[in-house]
């Protein structure tokens, strides 16, 4: 009974040989692409000296702008990984046909549809919606950095120690073949009883640590930090929808917190919560789960339905039409999205009047959402609409979110979603409203606010084809899955029987290499606009004639962002300013109070890494270890009180004096 | 498997999916009226939605292409920003049709609720007076679908026979993970939850084989977890029952116990005769002799607990931890996740042991065919059919 | 727009010359975590109430919780949030060696909560009344495991702050550290208070 219990155990817990995946050539072949391109980057870093530059400027930094930029270089690495996953899916689910049993055996594409969904969800469009809030909102209120600078960078880390949970799972041992909500039993020890399920565990629990005390710190920097005279009714609309989603996060987070950490409890401790036997029950999950995992939709979308806000009211050259109700139905919104978890599980049998209710609360949602489609299509109206590449985002966005909406409401019907529930159709939904919302808005807001972050365009026809790649891709991806589900094929499948399926599943596939295209594109066009640098550089700080704060500073901003604390008259404050004749000072300048670096949120989220590591293959001597490494660490970082420094005066003159003579280059 | 073939009233449709109607869309052409009442709820969400979706996509691009900035013509206004009467509108619109919406869910949901007996054959036709349901119990299990009959007092595996006009009141529960019962041409799905019974009322209305498979994902065997549900004349049902009732096969608990365990691919098969209560038992987690069922359970705990000296009590009511128990004694308590090999290619359940050669009598198990450890996670190649049959022959 | 801050020429104000002090986030940052934590308590209560009776065949309330040990429990934290009481108005009135007093006393306090929260935990489990019995004893025991766990990281803080307190007195950053944690420790009051009614009281009782 203790022979689990030699030294080898003591030291690897269930760590052996056996978990390197040596027998699967599509992992090794992976492992070797990633292993020589790690070494490249690794030597590369090494030969140009970069290490240095990269630890004190950037691991290290506090600064919310390289912060930001860190969270947007995160997603779309995992972008690259989640998307890879979706590759795979749809090849095989276009060949597994006829007996061909394709690419993948079950236990390996059940972890590929696990990881792509998780991947996307918290390690896609998470980090890139908070890296863009990240980057904006202290721009956008005219602050100098967020409320807690060093909190931020400890965010990140988390968010990034989480991602690389996920990415140690794909070459030692495996990950959860569960779907990525991890319904139990079927991810309780008993049905799951490999280290996948764990993998999911922490790799969410620690990102989640980050994602909450980022939600915290973001909405005390927008309560707290905003620039006089920028009552709640002139904030920037993203900054709004940044708002309304750092509560939802701060609101939500810690329910998967507390719901993950009871099953990782019937995991390890062998509780019965979500267990068949001795009292568990195992759709309390369910409902818990969900009651994180509906607001979660509202977190990624909320701050996209901001980017598209700013971008509508820039490029049509107007005022977004009906601010106060665009304010009313993003708080509105924010909280219906509390009240309608349930119609993810209208099967599980509760009663007709409890599953109308939350059908009829579901379509009520529609109503804000619709509000906020019209506000920008009369935005449009009598505006001059330039088509840069976000507002060309922003356009194919209009028309595809609301076929996903429509589908939306068809789905929140309960006897309708009777038949469609878990089927391709609810696939074609949330993937209509996420890639047609999220990603088309986070990709709009990067090419938005991408001069202010680096100081040069991105290039605008590379940009186009990206753009039209997906767009096209999206709908050569998706409409097929839509007449999958009315088929009647329910997801999660990976090997099919009748092969009249097998031709929308083949132009599902090409929409997917449409898409590959368009992430091609997108990669294409960061290279070109590096290499044409110089041509798109943008000497002004306001390349698109924006209207809101950020875009009255230098691009790229300096480290202390304005030097002098904007005061604030009215909404579209910087197109206020330009109006009424606003001259920009040059003297007077005093030194500036800013927050210092520190390396303790590299370490602590390494250490994180290390004590997820350790639970996972139950060697106790590491988890035990990391957590007090942790304590101990936390410790000694509240013994430093030295922890800002002033800008002295000069420093500010010297860099206010270039931006003065690039102003003048530019006139 | 035989497709249901095409039904005419896809042609309802044509004019929103014309270039789709060539393709089989059970959904949409459903053959009970359940499921044809669900469709008609799709077609007119989808109508009434497409109100105002049209106007918002035609206006969209017509504004994008009106207001470009080449277009000087265009008036420009760049300070218009509100307007209460356009906001009014906004706001009233979508909630006009929300309101026409909510209406329509508040009572179809209640009308469709799965768990409320029919009142109608289909359209045309009430339900006589005369007319008694068939009543099946459904079990999901790893990765195979087991229906007793009670009132026939048989039972089928993967396959499900029905009479064409009659209502059908299913009870329905899993043996080990979350599963979803779904059969599109007929009715909208339920989950089969372990330890729950769900119910789903629906009725066929034309002869035919349909598919019928786990709505939800429930592990590795999920591709395969399919069935056939046949629907047929009264007369050709009554048939099947006799025929099935000659046979002298008997699905007992030992042989449930043995099925139960994971395995792919069953064949369909009936078995004449069918333990009395099986269903409940099943539903309450209390098939192995000496298990106590949870309504037990459920009283004892009701009546406040069994006090502090009911540690055999646990024992007894130990049910997840089943297949690893069997095998090598008391691992699984001490440690609840075994095994060392997490990625080897068979189903979770593979790591637990089942190597015990002896017979557990109380079980009534005769492990003699099963040859290996992994028997259990590997699809069965095609004919052999799995652990379960044989062991099914070698219980008659 | 009516408000437009004019400078002395009656044109607009468009900056500030003079630096500009936004408040200190930190109380209300900490208060927004303590809201997050609030929430995480609120599951945890939750699931008692769905699974607090689910025995499995096995002890309930009555049978296992001894009330007197949990009076005493609870007027261990009960006291120790009134002493903390006392080391805030110490510091208020910049009295270093009181305040160190009065936090010391609140350790103790808690640690003796600590210590015989761990003896029922402990006298439990020998019992056979151990986390994995029943649904109810899996959420009785993370329940007020979990509060307990804040507590431990309670006092871990209490005496790292002391030892800061010590270091560098009553400095503005200190005040509002100890101010932090006087909210975390009422919070766990009040929870505490939430447990001892729904879970002990009503258990044994109702």
């Amino acid at each position: 009974m203790f022979s689990h219990l030699d030294t080898k155990s003591l030291i690897f817990g269930r760590l052996d040989l056996g978990a390197f995946p040596i027998h699967e050539p599509i992992l090794v072949a992976t492992f070797i692409a990633v292993a020589l391109g790690g070494i490249a980057v690794v030597g590369a870093l090494t030969y140009f000296r970069l290490w240095g530059y990269l630890w004190k400027e950037w691991f290290t930094s506090v600064d919310h702008k390289k912060i930001g930029i860190m969270y947007i270089v995160l997603a779309i690495i995992m972008l690259l990984r989640g998307f890879a996953d979706a590759l795979m899916m749809r090849t095989q689910q276009a060949i597994a046909f006829n007996g061909n049993e394709g690419i993948f055996p079950p236990h390996h594409y059940d972890q590929i549809f696990t990881a792509h969904g998780v991947i996307m969800i918290f390690f896609m469009a998470m980090p890139f919606v908070t890296g863009l809030m990240n980057f904006v909102v202290p721009l956008q209120i005219g602050a100098r950095d967020v409320s807690f600078p060093f909190l931020n960078n400890f965010s990140f880390w988390m968010t990034a120690a989480g991602a690389a949970l996920i990415m140690i799972s794909l070459f030692v041992g495996e990950f959860a073949r569960t779907g990525w909500l991890a319904y139990p039993p079927l991810s309780g020890a008993d049905y799951s009883p490999g280290v996948g399920v764990d993998y999911y565990i922490w790799g969410l629990q620690v990102a989640g640590v980050g994602t909450t005390l980022s939600g915290i710190n973001l909405i005390a920097t927008i309560v707290k930090m905003r620039a006089p005279g920028m009552t709640m009714m002139k904030m920037p609309i993203f900054t709004w929808t940044s708002f309304c989603t750092n509560i939802l996060i701060v609101a939500s987070f810690p329910i998967l917190t507390a719901t993950l950490a009871l099953l990782s409890l019937d995991r390890y401790v062998g509780t019965h919560f979500f267990t068949n036997d001795l009292g568990g029950n195992p759709m309390m999950y369910v409902n818990l789960i969900w009651i994180w995992g509906h607001p979660e939709v509202y977190i990624l979308i909320l701050p996209a339905f901001g980017i598209f806000s700013e971008i509508v009211a820039t490029f049509c050259g107007k005022r977004l039409f009906g601010y106060a109700s665009m304010v009313y139905a993003t708080c509105v919104i924010m909280i219906l999205s509390y009240l309608v978890w349930l119609h993810h599980f209208f099967t599980m049998g509760s009663g007709a009047s409890v599953n109308a209710f939350f059908g009829i609360t579901t379509m009520i949602i529609s109503i804000p959402t619709g509000a906020k489609i019209f506000n920008w299509l009369f935005t449009m109206y009598r505006g001059r609409i330039r088509f840069e590449v976000p507002m060309l985002w922003t356009i194919g966005f209009m028309v595809t979110f609301v076929i996903g909406g429509m589908t939306g409401v068809m789905l929140a019907v309960p006897p309708a979603d009777f038949v469609l529930h878990n089927s391709l159709f609810l696939i074609a939904h949330f993937h209509n409203v996420i890639i047609g919302g999220v990603v088309f808005g986070v990709l709009a807001g990067f090419n938005y606010w991408f001069p202010k972050a680096f100081g040069f365009r991105l290039d605008a026809f590379w940009g186009k084809m990206s753009f039209w790649f997906w767009l096209v891709g999206f709908y050569f991806a998706f409409m097929p899955l839509y007449v999958l589900g009315l088929m009647g094929v329910t997801r999660r499948v990976s090997q099919f029987e009748d092969p009249s399926l097998q031709i929308w599943f083949i132009i599902a596939a090409f929409g997917a290499f449409l898409i590959a295209l368009g992430i091609a594109s997108f990669i294409i066009q960061l290279i070109v606009s590096f290499m044409k640098r110089e041509e798109l550089r943008d000497l002004t700080g306001d390349p698109w004639n924006g209207r809101t704060l950020e875009w009255s500073t230098s691009s790229p901003p300096p480290d202390y962002n304005f030097a002098f604390t904007p005061v604030i008259h009215d909404h579209d404050s910087w197109y206020d300013m330009k109006r009424r004749g606003y001259t920009r000072p040059l003297e007077g300048f005093r030194p500036i109070h800013m927050p210092k670096n520190t390396g303790t949120g590299v370490i602590l989220a390494g250490l994180s890494v290390a004590l997820g590591f350790g639970l996972i293959w139950y060697m106790w001597w590491l988890a035990a270890l990391s957590l007090v490494a942790i304590i101990v660490v936390s410790i000694v970082h509240t013994f430093n009180y030295k922890r800002d420094f002033y800008i002295p005066a000069d420093e500010v003159v010297a860099t206010e004096a270039e931006r003065t003579q690039l102003l003048t280059r530019k006139a | 498997m035989m497709k249901p073939v095409k039904f005419p009233r896809s042609l309802l449709l044509l004019p929103l999916l014309g270039m789709l109607a060539g393709c089989n869309m059970v959904v949409m052409s459903p053959f009970g009226d359940i499921a044809a009442q669900q469709r008609d709820l799709i077609v007119i969400s989808t109508l009434l939605m497409l109100l105002i979706i049209i106007p918002v996509i035609c206006l969209t691009l017509f504004f994008a292409w009106r207001y470009r900035a080449a277009n000087t013509a265009a008036t420009y206004d760049p300070e218009w920003h509100h307007s209460t009467r356009l906001e009014v509108v906004i706001w009233a619109a979508p909630l006009a049709i929300i309101i026409a919406l909510g209406a329509i869910t508040w009572i179809s949901t209640h009308k469709l609720d799965p768990y409320r007996p029919l009142d109608r054959i289909d359209a045309q036709r009430p339900l006589p007076a005369d007319v008694k349901p068939l009543t099946v119990q459904v079990v999901a299990l790893d990765w195979k679908w087991l229906f007793i009959y009670p009132e026939q007092g048989l039972a089928t595996v993967n396959e499900l026979y029905a009479p064409v006009d009659v209502p059908i009141n299913f009870e329905i529960t899993a043996s080990s993970v979350m599963n979803s019962f779904y059969i599109p041409a007929l009715a909208g799905q339920v989950y089969a939850m372990p330890g729950m019974r769900t119910k789903l009322h629906a009725v066929i209305n034309q002869a035919g084989a349909y598919n019928g498979f786990s709505a939800n994902y429930s592990g590795a065997g999920f591709s395969h977890m399919t069935f056939t549900f046949n629907g047929t004349s009264q007369a050709d049902f009554d048939a099947w029952v006799a025929k099935t009732k000659a046979g002298n096969t008997t699905f007992d608990r030992a042989a449930y116990l043995e099925f139960e365990k994971p395995s792919e691919r069953e064949p369909k098969r009936q078995f004449a005769n069918v333990e009395d209560n099986l269903f409940d038992a099943i539903v309450n987690l209390c098939v192995k002799p000496g298990q106590m069922c949870a309504k037990d359970m459920m009283h004892i705990d009701m009546m406040g607990g069994a006090g502090k000296e009911s540690h055999e009590n646990r024992e007894k009511l130990r049910y997840d931890t089943r297949h690893a128990d069997e095998g090598a004694g008391t691992n699984a308590a001490t440690f609840p996740a075994h095994g060392n090999d997490a990625r080897s290619p068979e189903s979770p359940n593979q790591e637990q042991p089942h190597a015990a050669p002896a017979e557990n009598g109380m079980q009534g198990h005769d492990m003699g065919n099963m040859g290996g450890q992994d028997t259990h996670g590997n699809p069965a190649p095609e004919g052999e059919g799995g652990i379960a049959p044989k062991q099914l022959n070698q219980a008659n | 727009m009516s408000s437009t801050p004019l400078d002395t020429k009656g044109e607009p104000v468009f900056y500030l010359q003079e630096d500009h002090h936004p408040e200190n986030s930190t109380l209300l940052g900490f208060w927004i975590y303590l809201m997050s934590d609030c929430l995480i308590f609120a599951m945890l209560f939750a699931t008692y109430a769905v699974l607090g009776r689910s025995y499995a065949a096995g002890p309930a309330p009555a049978d296992l919780f001894d009330l007197t040990l949990v009076a005493i429990n609870t007027a261990m934290l009960l006291f120790s949030s009134i002493t903390y009481g006392f080391a805030m108005l110490a510091m208020e009135k910049n009295n270093k060696k009181a305040t160190l007093g009065w936090l010391a006393i609140t350790g103790i306090f808690g640690l003796a909560f600590l210590f015989l929260e761990l003896y029922e935990f402990h006298h439990l489990i020998l019992e056979g009344a151990g986390p994995d019995r029943s649904a109810f004893l899996s959420s009785f025991f993370t329940l007020v495991g979990t509060h307990g766990l804040h507590v431990t990281f309670g006092c871990i803080w209490l005496v790292t702050l002391m030892v800061q307190v010590s270091l560098h007195g009553l400095i503005p950053e200190n005040r509002r550290r100890l101010m932090c944690l006087s909210m975390f420790w009422h919070f766990l009051d009040v929870v505490w208070i939430g447990v001892f009614s729904l879970v002990y009281l009503i258990g044994v009782v109702g």
